[in-house]
């Protein structure tokens, strides 16, 4: 007999959402294909005046990532839910929430990483100069997994309800807030040229305290979803 | 193994207002298997949902090994279930659906052991969506045999089986009792199940 350990669980949990999300590769591409549609969709709007362009660059990219970030993790839980491999989620004897921030990395990885590789060419679209571009990468790799963690409590909570997407928005977006204020102050700083160490720490700080935090709750909530 | 007892002292739930069961005491100890019978709508999911823990019952506790279950943890350890819903995912192969729910248990039997047990050898790379609704019901039911659990709460397991799979199924329930272990199911069958191993319930 062999015991599986945390660990194991852990990892398992990942494998599984990254094999059933290759599995539904079209799922995949459509936040992606959203940011850069977006985003594309701006200096054309605007006319293609480079001052501009530049000046709004970083809050056009934020927007559309959290946006993106949001479309795709309103189905985390929701076929887990439905098939009912949640209740066997539930059903083991490893922590809930280390398995809820299992999923919420997968979530991450499928959705967020993608969007890494591809801001920096947004960024030059939009003619970012290069060293504010690597600011705004380094925003959005402490950002957008707490996007994600908080995220998760909103789907969690929003689970046992049939239409539950727009309230889900509406109880996320306000606590979007602060890591898109913090991560556009960084991304201005850099541009006027001052430090951005002191933003950073601070998303770095939220970025912790969402880890270490947010599983909980949603583990609650999805208890609370399968009474 | 050694003796496992769930205990049920006084339960009830109330469901929108109606009364689906009251003061509730079982007692179920390792080798016994309990069949709760009833109507539809009698409560008898209800019952098993308070059972694995999902559902608060309105009143009255429940003991695992003469300890209350408040840590639910522990309980799982020992806890198998299967709803309605089979828990497996469509586009995971047999095989990888069961591989995964090794990695959140003890595992005991092989996989491909587990599978020619039920019947489903050969399979092992099918993917979930392609197989019927009583090949996946047997999936399902292999996940039991491979992994270490041994409290079976089963609801209704025999639906969309055919005979001769409901026959296979409670050979392993009874294997399962006569190796220590405990069933609790809902069914509307007739069960062959000999009477010394069964406790009945009628909601």
């Amino acid at each position: 007999m062999k015991t599986s350990s945390l660990f194991q669980a852990f990892s398992a949990v990942i494998k599984r959402d990254l094999v059933l999300a290759y599995r539904h590769r079209a799922e995949l591409i459509n936040p992606l294909a959203f940011f850069v549609m977006v985003i594309t969709l701006f200096p054309l709007a605007l006319g293609a005046e480079i001052a501009l362009l530049k000046r709004i660059a970083p809050a056009i990219i934020w927007v559309a990532a959290l946006l993106a970030s949001l479309m795709s993790i309103e189905n985390l839980f929701r076929a887990d839910y439905d098939d009912g491999s949640l209740e066997l989620m539930v059903m083991t004897p490893h922590s809930l929430s280390i398995l809820v921030l299992a999923k919420v990395t997968a979530h991450w990885l499928l959705s967020s990483v993608p969007l890494l590789f591809i801001a920096p060419l947004m960024g030059l679209m939009l003619h970012m100069d290069s060293d504010v571009i690597g600011v705004l990468l380094l925003t959005l790799l402490l950002g957008m997994p707490v996007l994600s963690l908080i995220g998760g409590i909103a789907v969690a909570l929003t689970l046992g309800l049939r239409k539950g997407g727009a309230l889900m928005a509406v109880l996320v977006l306000p606590l979007y807030v602060p890591i898109l204020i913090f991560a556009s102050s960084a991304v201005d700083a850099a541009m006027s040229g001052f430090p951005v160490s002191g933003h950073l720490s601070m998303m770095c700080a939220i970025l912790f305290l969402a880890i270490t935090l947010t599983p909980l709750p949603t583990a609650a909530a999805l208890k609370m979803s399968l009474s | 193994m050694n003796i496992k007892k769930l205990e049920a002292r006084e339960l009830s739930c109330i469901r929108d207002e109606r009364v689906l069961f009251s003061d509730l005491n079982f007692t179920l100890k390792s080798g016994q298997i309990l069949l709760i019978e009833g109507r539809n709508g009698a409560g008898k999911t209800s019952l098993l949902r308070i059972l694995t823990g999902f559902r608060k019952p309105e009143s009255g506790d429940l003991f695992w090994s003469d300890e209350r279950i408040d840590n639910t943890q522990e309980f799982y350890q020992d806890t198998a279930y299967i709803g309605h819903n089979n828990g497996l995912k469509d586009t995971l192969t047999a095989e990888e659906n069961l591989r995964y729910a090794q990695s959140l248990a003890i595992t005991t039997l092989s996989i491909d052991n587990a599978m020619e047990q039920v019947g489903l050898n050969g399979y092992q790379e099918t993917l979930v969506r392609f197989m019927s609704a009583g090949q996946r019901r047997r999936l399902a039911l292999a996940r039991l045999l491979c992994t270490h659990k041994p409290l079976w709460i089963l609801d209704e397991p025999f639906t969309s089986l055919d005979r001769a799979s409901i026959k296979l199924f409670e050979q392993f329930i009874e294997t399962h009792a006569n190796q220590g272990g405990l069933v609790i199911m809902t069914s509307h069958h007739d069960t062959s199940i000999p009477h010394t191993l069964l406790q009945k319930i009628h909601l």
